[in-house]
């Protein structure tokens, strides 16, 4: 297998791993949601990361040469054999961080997945194209929750502060990029994430000005997801995650 | 008065009550499937879809604030319907054809 | 107080029953034909929604990802099923609010299977399978009843739970066939699954205390012991393709009779379940509490902004 077979391999893994970390952590809304509609709603949301997951990491599989199934990309790799963005694992906390965080990847994957669009590799563009519709959606949705509750009641505006405090930190490794990457982007395969964060930038900024937030513009980064350096988060979603897998191995589900 | 004072009597209430129909297929009628509860037209939007088509049931999707519908009241089916009753000649059933005429 | 008038709608709202004609929302009705129906669809609404959490209990731990996938659609299902059936229930003049609030101070009650604990991952394959099925067997002799919102809300359920129960008898079958460990899981999940399953379907006819005028209305279209009787021949043969042990060492076919017979139910167990004294009968009114109560500054916000909206749109019309 040449480098670019396995970068882009490793590239599969890491957009699976921020699907598959994200869908789990909005999983977790399911009968907790602040009404019963919007229980439903944020189950589609988890569907439908849980089903870009898959495809990422079927796709990884089919190029490694079918020696393991997406289960065990999933379920059998610890947290140090993780490579998610870091801001995909963050708790839930409360509704307003959940949008908030939601809010920022919605703006995030719809450029992001329009440019992946025209990957050279063909089943990377169509992934894109189905998912650049469901994110879409998502921002669709996560914009007016923002502008209601930022102004809403004093209750619901110091909770969206508190989220964007919160996130300011993890904004930036969105936008960082590895340079094992940097060569698939050369070969026409993956998107320069670095090109996509000025724009972030001003839309998410315009966006709030208009709700008279402001997002701190911050030049501290927490990087290393894409390395396996995560937050002390990570290991515990893990362990119950995988839980079934790691006690009983090797067994059919 | 704002509407952090206001607040019991806001957490007593819900949100509005919208009535959702959906188009099944193109060509077909919108059909009333239920309602739901949402803050605003653009919400109760996007909950029927979350909501009602999560099988992709429709192509097309109305939502209806329920106090904006005007109905018909019970009370008045007397005089409302049943004068539509008494028009025979309105159906075609109502015509006698020859016996060689058969599709018309 | 039944004026002379009422008497004429009572006769017509008879006759509209005997002619298996539908009750539609703004027709008049006697109050306890409405009672009777805010009480029934509410705490199958309830149901639905409290039946979110034993399931729940298991999407973060599902095995693998199309398990967690069918799982996860699965209890968001069950939550569409209450808000198809809350709408139906609002039609009668009640608000969800108010249904919540019965819900949480206990007047409305909801099904005691989900007071008993999911505790290992068979239980998804067990409730889907048993308690889905009991589920709908009930609840396909209910598209029949006689409000029009609530038949047509179990015909819309009935049509999308068909995967719920096949997908719960799939995750049976891969554990019937699997190792010991998971072989023992599935019956012990199925054991336990078992009574709680034929408990949903309520007491004996002779005991039960809203049947009687149920029937009447055409509200229910059949008698509980007919429908768990139903339920019982049609799951024993599943039981057996799965090389599972039965539950119950008294099923057995009756050739005289043409149904399976089968042991007594504990009826103190049901009844102390009933009443409120489940494995987690606490737990769950404390959670549906708890997402409710963490969910009020949200609903307060959203409502504040829409008034706020309302204001600035008054203002710039003046």
């Amino acid at each position: 297998m040449n480098d670019k077979q396995q970068n882009t391999i490793r590239f599969l893994i890491g957009l699976g791993d921020d699907s598959v970390v994200l869908s789990h952590r909005l999983s977790e809304w399911c009968s907790n949601a602040p009404y019963l509609e919007e229980d439903i709603a944020l189950s589609n949301i988890a569907l439908d990361y849980i089903g870009r997951a898959r495809m990422f990491y079927q796709y990884a599989v089919e190029l490694e040469g079918n020696k393991r199934t997406e289960d065990d990309i999933a379920y059998l790799r610890n947290e140090r054999q993780y490579t998610n963005l870091l801001i995909h694992e963050l708790p839930i906390n409360d509704f307003a961080f959940t949008m908030v965080r939601q809010y920022f990847l919605d703006v995030f994957y719809c450029e992001y997945l329009k440019l992946l669009c025209d990957s050279s590799d063909e089943q990377i563009s169509a992934i894109a194209n189905k998912a650049v519709k469901e994110s879409r959606y998502h921002l669709k949705r996560s914009q007016p929750w923002i502008t209601q509750l930022a102004e809403g009641t004093s209750e619901s505006k110091e909770r969206i502060q508190l989220a964007l405090d919160e996130l300011e930190n993890f904004v930036g490794e969105m936008f960082l990029m590895e340079d094992w990457e940097l060569m698939l982007v050369d070969s026409g395969i993956a998107v320069d994430r670095k090109n996509l964060e000025a724009n972030w930038n001003s839309e998410v900024q315009a966006f709030l000005n208009k709700s008279e937030m402001c997002f701190p513009d911050s030049q501290l980064q927490i990087r290393g997801g894409r390395n396996g350096i995560h937050t002390e988060h990570l290991g515990h979603m893990l362990s119950e995650m995988q839980y079934i897998q790691r006690s009983m191995p090797g067994l059919e589900w | 008065m704002t509407s952090e004072n206001n607040q019991q009597s806001i957490n007593q209430e819900q949100l509005a009550v919208y009535e959702v129909f959906i188009r099944s297929n193109r060509g077909l009628d919108h059909k009333h499937v239920g309602s739901l509860h949402a803050e605003s037209p653009e919400h109760a939007l996007m909950y029927a879809r979350d909501c009602y088509l999560r099988r992709s049931e429709g192509v097309s999707v109305w939502v209806v604030k329920s106090t904006d519908i005007t109905a018909s009241q019970e009370d008045d089916i007397p005089n409302f319907i049943d004068p539509m009753d008494d028009k025979p000649y309105r159906h075609a059933t109502h015509y006698v054809l020859p016996e060689n005429v058969t599709n018309m | 107080m039944q004026t002379v008038n009422d008497a004429e709608e009572q006769l017509k709202f008879d006759q509209r029953i005997i002619d298996e004609q539908k009750i539609e929302p703004t027709d008049w009705m006697p109050d306890d034909y409405r009672k009777n129906l805010i009480r029934q669809m509410s705490q199958h609404a309830h149901s639905e929604v409290i039946g979110m959490q034993p399931e729940g209990n298991w999407i973060t731990r599902a095995p693998t990802l199309r398990r967690k996938a069918v799982l996860l659609s699965k209890v968001q299902d069950e939550g569409g099923h209450g808000l198809y059936l809350y709408s139906a229930t609002e039609s009668l003049g009640i608000t969800r609010s108010k249904l919540i609030e019965l819900l949480q101070t206990g007047v409305a009650k909801y099904a005691s299977i989900f007071n008993y604990p999911t505790l290992t991952w068979a239980d998804m394959g067990a409730i889907g399978w048993l308690v889905d099925g009991a589920a709908i067997v009930n609840q396909i002799s209910l598209q029949r009843t006689s409000y029009g919102p609530y038949a047509r809300a179990m015909i819309r359920i009935c049509k999308e739970e068909s995967f719920h129960q096949r997908q719960g008898y799939e995750i049976m079958t891969v554990l019937a066939k699997g190792s010991v460990e998971q072989k023992e899981m599935a019956q012990d999940a199925m054991n336990r699954n078992w009574w709680p399953s034929l408990m949903m379907f309520g007491p004996h006819d002779s005991d039960s205390a809203h049947s009687g005028k149920s029937m009447k209305w055409k509200i229910k279209r059949q008698s509980n012991d007919y429908l768990r009787q139903k339920f019982i021949d049609q799951t024993v043969p599943q039981i057996e393709a799965l090389g599972l042990e039965m539950p119950d060492p008294e099923l057995k076919w009756n050739e005289d009779r043409g149904h399976y017979d089968s042991g007594e139910i504990n009826w103190e167990e049901f009844y102390q379940v009933i009443n409120g004294s489940g494995p987690c009968n606490y737990q769950r009114l404390k959670h549906h509490k708890k997402a409710h109560k963490d969910g009020e500054w949200v609903r307060t916000a959203v409502r504040a902004y829409q008034e706020k909206q309302t204001a600035k749109n008054q203002t710039n019309v003046a």
